[in-house]
């Protein structure tokens, strides 16, 4: 059986940047930072939480060749290469703290939902996260 | 591809999701190519060569999925979902939603019951598709001059 899930991956144009954006703009923190060769194992994580991680890829050699990895960038900056979603206990004071600190890419603003309050930005790349602040006391649907 | 068409994805995805939050608001195709700081004769047809079809016909199904989830989720009558969505007559608005989902909107109303789902997920899984495939349609936005163009 598997039990959980500890890495997922984000594909990126550039790691320096995406470290910037999910670390100082999204307030994750660094995780793990072992180069070898031209590859560069790079993950965020939030801070508590040290079992689950986004490994922040960057397409190219040696896993990608360059034909491929073009693709990839071609479909990150396209916004078509999937989504994350976070959770936070504030959305609209997350809302304000990330404009204040100069994101500019928002999908959505804070809106509520019988299941939260949810908004959207974009990473610097063109990936989505969606970020919801769960409702204290979800409305049962039985639609 | 180079850096250059990276970015330019970059600009136009950015220009998309300006239609996706400002629907509701009369968009002029200068305002949205602003956003990607493309030449507004050029912008359509870029658009279309990156994401497969016209910003205003985007622009259509954007309208079209949120007075889908109005129709759905509100009792508030045709016309005023028509207007809430960023249509300005009900006579464009009835005939685009029935080109795009193949019905009335209060045809669909009376077919559909709210969904339980997270909106995110309805933004994406209701977007209707099928007249992205066909031949842009004239509009303000003015690109169907520039979908001509070779």
């Amino acid at each position: 059986m598997t039990t959980r899930l500890s890495v997922t991956t984000v594909k990126v144009l550039d790691q320096d940047e995406a470290l910037d954006f999910y670390v100082n703009k999204l307030g994750l923190e660094k995780g793990q930072d072992i180069r070898n060769g031209p590859f560069r194992w790079l993950t965020v994580r939030f801070p508590g939480e040290p079992n689950v991680e986004i490994f922040l890829e960057k397409p190219g050699p040696p896993v990608h060749d360059e034909a491929t990895a073009e693709q990839l960038r071609e479909l990150i900056t396209k916004g078509a290469m999937g989504s994350l979603v976070f959770e936070t206990d504030d959305a609209r004071g997350l809302y304000e703290t990330l404009k204040a600190r100069g994101v500019t890419d928002f999908t959505q603003e804070p809106t509520d939902h019988f299941y939260g309050t949810d908004m959207g930005i974009r990473d610097p790349f063109g990936n989505a996260i969606r970020i919801l602040q769960p409702a204290r006391n979800p409305q049962k649907v039985t639609a | 591809m180079s850096r250059d068409a990276e970015d330019l994805n970059r600009r136009l995805l950015r220009a998309r999701d300006a239609m996706d939050r400002a629907y509701a608001e009369p968009l002029d195709v200068r305002a949205v190519a602003a956003v990607a700081h493309i030449s507004e004769a050029h912008f359509s047809r870029t658009f279309r060569a990156v994401f497969g079809e016209t910003p205003h016909r985007y622009l259509q199904r954007r309208r079209v999925e949120r007075s889908m989830f109005l129709l759905r989720e509100t009792n508030r009558s045709v016309t005023d979902i028509c207007l809430d969505v960023g249509f300005t007559s009900l006579g464009t608005f009835s005939r685009t939603f029935r080109q795009i989902v193949g019905e009335t909107p209060s045809g669909y109303r009376a077919g559909h019951e709210p969904m339980a789902a997270p909106n995110c997920f309805q933004l994406a899984a209701t977007r209707p598709w099928a007249a992205a495939r066909g031949t842009p349609q004239s509009s303000r936005f003015g690109e169907a001059t520039a979908a001509a163009a070779p």
